[in-house]
Formats: structure tokens, C-alpha cells, sequence
């Protein structure tokens, strides 16, 4: 019998954890990581909401969310490796042509 | 008993991804999150949904996460990155992060009660979720597998080398 | 018959719309054929409606048409009517008949210019404009005519753009007109507050109801008569019309002389009840015509462009006509209109083919014996000039005479005897000109004189037709001494004119005065032969012995002068201080701020663009917790 409060907190804790992880990295690849985990701890928080108000359509919303991370996750690797061709560097602190 | 596992399942989960953030290899980053994903795998399982859980662990830890490794290879960086040297960022991160941390806890707290996850209740199976996803939930699964082969098809054009270049 | 009168203006502003839109596409003989066609029609219709009214009986006019509602704003309405009564038939006979005379002249004398089809496109729309204003049956419709013909004056007064002096001219008369325009509009806004409407027949019928107090109607009549000054060349607006000159020669002859400076006696004779009613206005406008009458006649004394001494000679007989209406003999005013549409178009045209056979000179001292060159154009010319001056049997005498006698009758005697001073100079001033370019020593010069020729039929046709009526139309109006009933054509204007309380004089008294004005012609034409011909050393004696009295008639009184110090010149130096202190700091100083604040807010607002995606993420997270903050709080 796990109270689902239990379930949220650890949900946000994990997601402040991917935003600190965000600006933590200095690299594109990790900080694309630390969006995925930004993902996951959302789905958790919509799963304990599936079982405490016994509402399965949050699952399925799950389901979305996995398969378009994924989408997203081909594209941006993708989007990555060509900035590597062009700029042969990932830092982030070098990207910044579109300023102003 | 279920407590337990839970605490077991938060530990390694929050623990990898605290590893995550510390290294300073790419590919150890990688694999502590892959074990992240692990235990949220783990958990979804407990929360009674085995099919998501299944689904996590194949597509996210199994497919995502070898895509990311993948790509951290044909990268190849040899030295580490080492993290954020502007120490205000860093900080002014971390201040917001607990903050938000703060708002939403404060959030839950103020909702009102949800009754207990018990074990008795059996697991979501994947008919009922196979049903909503066939019924009430077509027009967003025909559009996500459009999305797909978009998404297939975008990467392959984006990384296709061009002629002579 | 008379249901086509409405028709009457269509056919010139369709032709003008033509020829703007299309002009440069069109061959000149189309566009002379199309132009005189369009002003042959609107006579012809306006015959028909003519020949229809004589059939009507008095009780009936005037006959109104409305074409569209217009203007109808609350107790503001203002119809897009015609109105059809004898002097409407008068006013669109001499507008249609001279104009299409001088359109047909203008074929010939603009032949050469470059500018032919967008002449003619003028002329159609000043016909235009000037028959809306003669048919309107409202002051609203009216002034719209009388803006318009003041705009299609500025158009052709500065034809010739590209001259200076031209371009000046045009502008001077635009903006002489506007200030009298505003005296109009003031009046109007009166007469709309006190009858409620502007049409004719509800003023008319508001005065005869007794509507309203003496002393409104003065003031309206004045504010009203301060406009026709403007748009009829009298003291104190009249200074445009000389320097009007600067426009072809038939533009000169339709407008200021025939058609569009009449509008002012126009309109004091439609309102002839208002200022019959007010009395003091009516002195008012003789007066000021008897003045200017022998102002503008003594400026002609001395002028040695032919066409100057036309224009002061078109100013001075306004003033009779003035004289006339203010007297309480509006129909003799508008008799002399008549005449004078005929003699002075007549007079101007003829002076043009002068011009024309000449090569453009327009200087008296430069001419000189033209008559044995000019056999086409010395005959009619002299009509004209014998018709002006008032001798007997010609149009001039009988609507100058009939003038004058009702000033005599109705006691006005300064301003008879004005009347006639100025009858001396307009014989004096006309026979000069006559004598200086067509008799006398030959001063033409050699280069002139080489292409010297007579002007083409079509220039000299419509001259003979115009002498044929300067000699026959004062036929229509003769003096009462002849018969009660010969007056044809003030019983003819009697349903818009009623015969108020006129002067009676003996038949005696009348015989007399009908003398008195042929004496005093036939001096003033005895005293340019003698000063010109016979001894023409004279003039040079005067000037030597009067030299100031001689630069004061030559320089026009220094009015120009006068107003360009007093009125003109602080306008402008006013307009151009404001100009540099409020027109360029406030105004574009705001706007320059404006816009160099919001540059500068720009580039202010550019640094939180860095670039760094990082950046940009913090500050996302800082939106997300203050949004999530105030959500929760």
C-alpha cells in the first residue's frame, strides 16, 4: 500500500533532477539525455495517476509519450551528428549564431 | 513489501541519474542511465501497469538509449567534458530547480486525497489498453505512426551524405 | 419641352471625363469635334427647355428636378436638384451659346499648343461646373458649381505651367476666390440656421413669411456679396482677375469675361428677395460696384498690354452690373450680363486673333496700323468696342442706359454720377486701345511683322457671330420710353424678378439721361482720338506734367503691393516660423522619437538573445516557476 503521493514527489524529484542535469552539461549529446529523463519522470507522474483514480486512459497517454520520444530522439541524435559534421564540436558554449 | 521495493526502485533510479550528472564520460552517463530507466521500469511495474513497464524497458533503455550510445561512438570524443565552468548558472539552476521542486510539492500536497495503490488490484492488461488505443484513441495512434515513418524518413535524409561533399 | 432642361449639363462632363481617361489616345480632330459637340448639345438642350418655358405660365417656375437625395444628415438635407425659371433660361443660353462660340474659336487658337486635348478637357469641365451652378436649385449645389469653376479657373488661368508667372497667377486667383469663398459659406451656414434649407423657393418663401429679423438678412446678404466679390472681381478681391490675363486668350473669354465672374451677380440676382429685403446690402453692393466700376476704369487708362486693359475693363463693367442689382434693378443687372457675355467674349477674342497674327506680341506700344493686315478681325473688334462704350443702336447702350436710369430714379445719385464718370473712361480707355493697334504709325516689330497674317475661319467665324449679337441683343430690353411693354426682357425674367417698387421718372427726365450717357461716350471717344491720333504727343505731355498721378494709375495703386506687405507677407513669415518651431521640433520631433525609441528599446531588448540555448532554458525555467508561483498563490 504505497500512498501515490510517494510516486509524485519522487516524479518531480527526478524531474528537477533532469533540469539540473540540463544546465549541469556542457555538451549536446548529455543535455539531450537530460530531456529524456525530463520525459520519464513526467510518464511517472501519469502512471500513479493512472492507478490512484483508476483511470487507464493516462496509460495509454504514456504510450504517446514513449513513441514520440523515440520519434524525437532519432531526429534530434540526427540534427546532432550534422552540427558535429559542420562545427566538429558538440559544446553548446560554441553554438550561438543565432544571436541577436 | 511493496514500500520496499518502491524505496529500492527510487534509490537506484534517483542514484543513476545523480551518477548521470557527475560523470564526465559521455558513455558512463549513458549507462547509468540506462539503469535509470531500469528501475523506472521497475516501478511502472509496481504501479500495476506491466505492459508500460515492458514497453519502457524494450523501447527506452533497449532502443533509445543504444541509439544514444551509438551516436556518442561515432562522435568519438576523446577527451571529457567536464561540466558548466560558469558556476552562477549552475547555481541560479539548481536555486530555480528547488523551487520549482518547492511549488509542486507544495501542489500535491494540497490536492485532495487518492486513495491507496494497493497490490490487490490486478495490473492493467494490454487488452484494455489495446482496446482504448483501437477505439477511443485511434485518431492519435494512426497520427503517432504517420509521425513514425516521418521521423524514420527525416532521419535518414537529414544524415545522407550529399554528392561529393 | 422645357422637362429636357436637366440634361443640360451631362454631355461637357462626359466629354471632360472622355478626354482625361482616354485624350492621349484620341486624334486632336476627335478631340475638337467631341469638346464643341458636347457644349453644341448643351445648347441645344438648352434652347429646347428655353423655347418650352415661353409656353409656361409665371405661377409655375421655377420647375425643380431632383436628380438623388444627396445629403441627408438629421435636419441637414440637401437634394441634387435642378431648377428651371427664366433666369436659369438666360444664364444657360450664354453659358452654352458663348462657350460653344469660344470652344470652337479655341480649335484654332490652340492649334499649335501641346497641351490641346487637356485644354479641352478643362473647358468641358468649367462648362460643366458653371451649369451646375446656374441650374442648382439650392445654395449647397451651388457652391459645389462655384467651387468647381473657381478650381477649373486655377486650371486654366495656369495652363501654361511651366511659366512662372502663369503657375503664380493660377495660385493667386485660387486663393483670392477662397477668401471670398469663406464670406459665402458663412452666409450659407446662416440661411441654413435660420430657413432650414437652402433651396431658393424656402428662402424665398422665409423672407416673405417674415421668418427672419432685418438685420440677420443684411448680415447674410453682406457675408454672401463678400464672396461674389471674390468670385466677381470687385473691391477688395478683384486683384486676381488681371493677373488672370496669364492664361490663353479664350479661357480669358469664357471665364472672365462671360461666364464664371458673372456668378456673383448670378447669385445676388437669384437672392434678389433677401437683398431687396435687407435694404442696407443692397446699398452696400451698389455702392461697392459703382466704385469699383470707376477704380478698375481709371487702372485701364494707362495699361499697355492689350489684354490687362480687358481685364480692368471686364472689372469695371461688373460693377455695373453690381450697380444695377444693388439699385433694385436686378433685371437691368442681369440684362447687362447678358450684353456683355457677347461684347467683351467678342473683345477678347479679337484681341487674341491680334495676338495671334502678331506671334504672341500682346504689347499696344509694339502694335500699330493694323488694320489694313487685319481685315477679318478689325470690324468685329470695333463692334465690340462700340458696344462697350454705349453708343446708341448697339447691345451695350441699352443695358448700360437701362442701369443708369433706375439708379437716377431711384435717387441714387453718387451712384449715377459714378456710373457715369465711368462710362467717360470706358469710352476714353476702349477707343485707346482701338486707336493704338489698329490705326496710327506702324510700330509692329520686323520679326512680327514678317509672319503677319490674318487668323483662320475658325477663329474668325465665331468673331462675326459674336458682333452680329453684341449688335443685335440689346434688342430684347428696350427703354420704357419706347413703350411700357418693350422691356421684353425684364418681363420675361418678372416670375424670378418681381417688379418691386421702382423709381418713376418723367419720360422727359428719361430722354434726358439717355443723352447724357451718349454725351459723355462720345467724349470719351473724341478724347482718344485726339490724345492718340490726332495730337499724339499729348500723352507725353500728361505723364510729364503728372508723373506721380501717372505711376499711381500705371502701378494699379500699389494694391498688390499694398496687400502683399499688410496681408501676404506676415502669412508667410508667420506660416514659416511656425513651420520651423512647431511643424519640424514638435511634430517630427515626436515622431523621430518615436521612432528612435522604439530602435532603442530594440537594442536593449536584443542582448537577452545570446544565442545559447542554456540561456534560453533558464529562462524558460524562470517562467515556468513564477507561472507555476502564481498559479499556486
Amino acid at each position: 500500500m504505497i500512498p501515490p503521493g510517494y510516486f509524485f514527489i519522487l516524479s518531480v524529484v527526478l524531474f528537477v533532477l533532469g533540469i539540473i542535469a540540463f544546465f549541469f552539461k556542457r555538451d549536446l549529446i548529455t543535455q539531450f539525455m537530460a530531456i529524456e529523463i525530463m520525459l520519464n519522470a513526467a510518464n511517472l507522474a501519469f502512471l500513479a495517476l493512472a492507478r490512484s483514480s483508476n483511470f487507464v486512459d493516462a496509460q495509454v497517454i504514456v504510450f504517446f509519450i514513449i513513441t514520440v520520444a523515440a520519434a524525437e530522439a532519432a531526429i534530434g541524435l540526427a540534427i546532432v551528428l550534422l552540427i558535429f559534421r559542420k562545427k566538429k564540436t558538440i559544446k553548446t558554449e560554441t553554438l550561438n549564431s543565432m544571436k541577436g | 513489501m511493496a514500500i520496499l521495493l518502491f524505496f529500492l526502485f527510487a534509490a537506484f533510479a534517483v542514484g543513476s541519474v545523480l551518477g548521470m550528472i557527475i560523470s564526465r564520460n559521455q558513455a558512463y552517463s549513458a549507462l547509468f542511465l540506462v539503469v535509470a530507466f531500469a528501475s523506472l521500469g521497475g516501478l511502472f511495474g509496481l504501479l500495476g501497469a506491466p505492459f508500460m513497464a515492458v514497453v519502457q524497458i524494450i523501447i527506452y533503455a533497449g532502443a533509445i538509449m543504444v541509439l544514444f550510445i551509438f551516436v556518442i561512438m561515432m562522435i568519438h570524443l576523446r577527451e571529457g567534458i567536464s561540466a558548466e565552468k560558469k558556476k552562477w548558472t549552475i547555481a541560479a539552476a539548481v536555486f530555480m530547480g528547488i523551487i520549482l521542486l518547492a511549488e509542486i510539492v507544495f501542489a500535491i500536497k494540497g490536492a485532495p486525497a487518492v486513495p491507496m495503490i494497493g497490490q490487490e488490484m490486478a495490473g492493467t492488461s494490454p487488452t484494455e489498453i489495446g482496446r482504448l488505443l483501437f477505439t477511443k484513441y485511434l485518431y492519435p495512434f494512426e497520427i503517432t505512426s504517420i509521425l513514425i515513418i516521418a521521423a524514420l524518413v527525416g532521419a535518414v535524409v537529414l544524415i545522407k551524405k550529399r554528392e561529393g561533399e | 419641352m422645357t422637362d429636357v432642361f436637366w440634361l443640360i449639363p451631362f454631355a461637357p462632363v462626359l466629354s471632360s471625363l472622355v478626354l482625361v481617361l482616354f485624350g492621349s489616345k484620341l486624334s486632336k480632330k476627335w478631340v475638337s469635334v467631341q469638346a464643341c459637340g458636347a457644349v453644341l448639345l448643351s445648347f441645344v438642350f438648352a434652347l429646347v427647355a428655353f423655347l418650352g418655358s415661353l409656353k409656361i405660365s409665371p405661377e409655375e417656375f421655377p420647375i425643380v428636378k431632383t436628380l438623388f437625395p444627396w445629403i441627408g444628415a438629421g435636419s441637414f438635407q440637401a437634394g441634387f436638384s435642378f431648377q428651371f425659371d427664366p433666369l436659369s433660361a438666360v444664364m444657360v443660353l450664354v453659358v452654352t451659346g458663348v462657350g460653344f462660340l469660344i470652344h470652337l474659336y479655341s480649335v484654332g487658337y490652340m492649334a499649335h499648343d501641346k497641351g490641346y486635348t487637356r485644354y479641352f478637357a478643362y473647358l468641358n469641365l468649367f462648362t460643366f461646373a458653371m451649369l451646375i451652378l446656374v441650374l442648382a436649385s439650392n445654395m449647397v449645389l451651388m457652391f459645389v458649381g462655384w467651387e468647381g469653376v473657381g478650381l477649373c479657373s486655377y486650371l486654366l488661368i495656369g495652363f501654361w505651367f511651366e511659366k512662372p508667372s502663369a503657375a503664380a497667377a493660377g495660385k493667386k486667383a485660387f486663393i483670392v476666390n477662397r477668401i471670398g469663398d469663406m464670406g459665402f459659406i458663412l452666409g450659407l451656414l446662416f440661411i441654413l440656421v435660420a430657413v432650414g434649407s437652402s433651396e431658393f423657393s424656402a428662402i424665398n418663401k422665409a423672407i416673405g413669411q417674415g421668418l427672419f429679423p432685418q438685420a440677420l438678412a443684411t448680415l447674410i446678404a453682406i457675408l454672401l456679396f463678400v464672396g461674389a466679390t471674390g468670385k466677381s472681381a470687385q473691391i477688395p478681391l478683384y486683384v486676381w482677375l488681371p493677373d488672370a490675363m496669364e492664361g490663353p486668350t479664350p479661357v480669358s473669354a469664357l471665364i472672365h469675361a462671360a461666364t464664371m465672374v458673372t456668378a456673383g451677380v448670378y447669385m445676388v440676382a437669384r437672392l434678389n428677395l433677401l437683398f431687396t429685403f435687407s435694404g442696407t446690402a443692397a446699398d452696400i453692393v451698389a455702392l461697392v460696384g459703382a466704385l469699383t466700376a470707376v477704380f478698375a476704369a481709371t487702372m485701364a487708362l494707362t495699361q499697355n498690354d492689350i489684354k490687362r486693359v480687358l481685364a480692368y475693363s471686364t472689372i469695371s463693367q461688373l460693377g455695373y452690373m453690381f450697380i444695377g442689382c444693388g439699385v433694385g434693378a436686378y433685371a437691368a443687372g442681369v440684362f447687362h450680363l447678358y450684353t456683355h457675355a457677347f461684347f467683351k467674349s467678342l473683345l477678347f477674342l479679337s484681341a487674341g486673333s491680334v495676338i495671334h497674327a502678331l506671334s504672341g506680341q500682346q504689347d499696344m506700344r509694339k502694335m500699330g496700323g493694323l488694320r489694313k493686315y487685319l481685315p477679318r478681325t478689325f470690324p468685329p473688334f470695333l463692334i465690340g468696342a462700340i458696344a462697350i462704350s454705349g453708343i446708341p443702336f448697339l447691345s451695350g447702350f441699352f443695358s448700360k442706359d437701362a442701369i443708369l436710369t433706375e439708379a437716377f430714379a431711384q435717387g441714387q445719385y453718387f451712384v449715377w454720377a459714378l456710373g457715369l464718370t465711368g462710362a467717360v473712361m470706358t469710352a476714353f480707355y476702349m477707343f485707346r486701345l482701338i486707336f493704338l493697334t489698329f490705326y496710327g504709325q506702324e510700330r509692329i516689330e520686323h520679326e512680327a511683322k514678317h509672319h503677319l497674317h490674318e487668323s483662320p475661319k475658325s477663329m474668325t467665324v465665331p468673331l462675326a457671330i459674336l458682333a452680329v449679337f453684341s449688335v443685335i441683343a440689346g434688342y430684347v430690353g428696350l427703354p420704357a420710353v419706347l413703350g411700357e411693354k418693350a422691356d421684353l426682357f425684364k418681363r420675361f425674367l418678372e416670375p424670378v424678378i418681381k417688379p418691386g417698387t421702382e423709381g418713376h421718372i418723367g419720360a422727359g427726365t428719361e430722354w434726358l439721361l439717355m443723352l447724357a450717357s451718349v454725351a459723355v461716350a462720345a467724349v470719351g471717344i473724341f478724347g482718344a482720338y485726339v490724345f492718340y491720333l490726332q495730337k499724339p504727343g499729348i500723352p507725353h505731355t500728361l505723364v510729364a506734367r503728372f508723373p506721380w498721378l501717372y505711376k499711381l494709375l500705371y502701378n494699379k495703386y500699389f494694391v498688390d503691393e499694398i496687400y502683399g506687405a499688410v496681408i501676404i507677407n506676415p502669412l508667410v513669415k508667420g506660416s514659416d516660423w511656425v513651420y520651423g518651431h512647431f511643424d519640424l521640433k514638435v511634430i517630427d520631433g515626436a515622431l523621430n522619437a518615436s521612432a528612435s525609441a522604439t530602435g532603442f528599446f530594440g537594442k536593449v531588448l536584443s542582448f537577452v538573445q545570446t544565442g545559447f540555448v542554456k540561456d534560453y532554458a533558464l529562462v524558460f525555467l524562470l517562467g515556468a516557476v513564477i507561472f507555476l508561483g502564481v498559479l499556486l498563490f
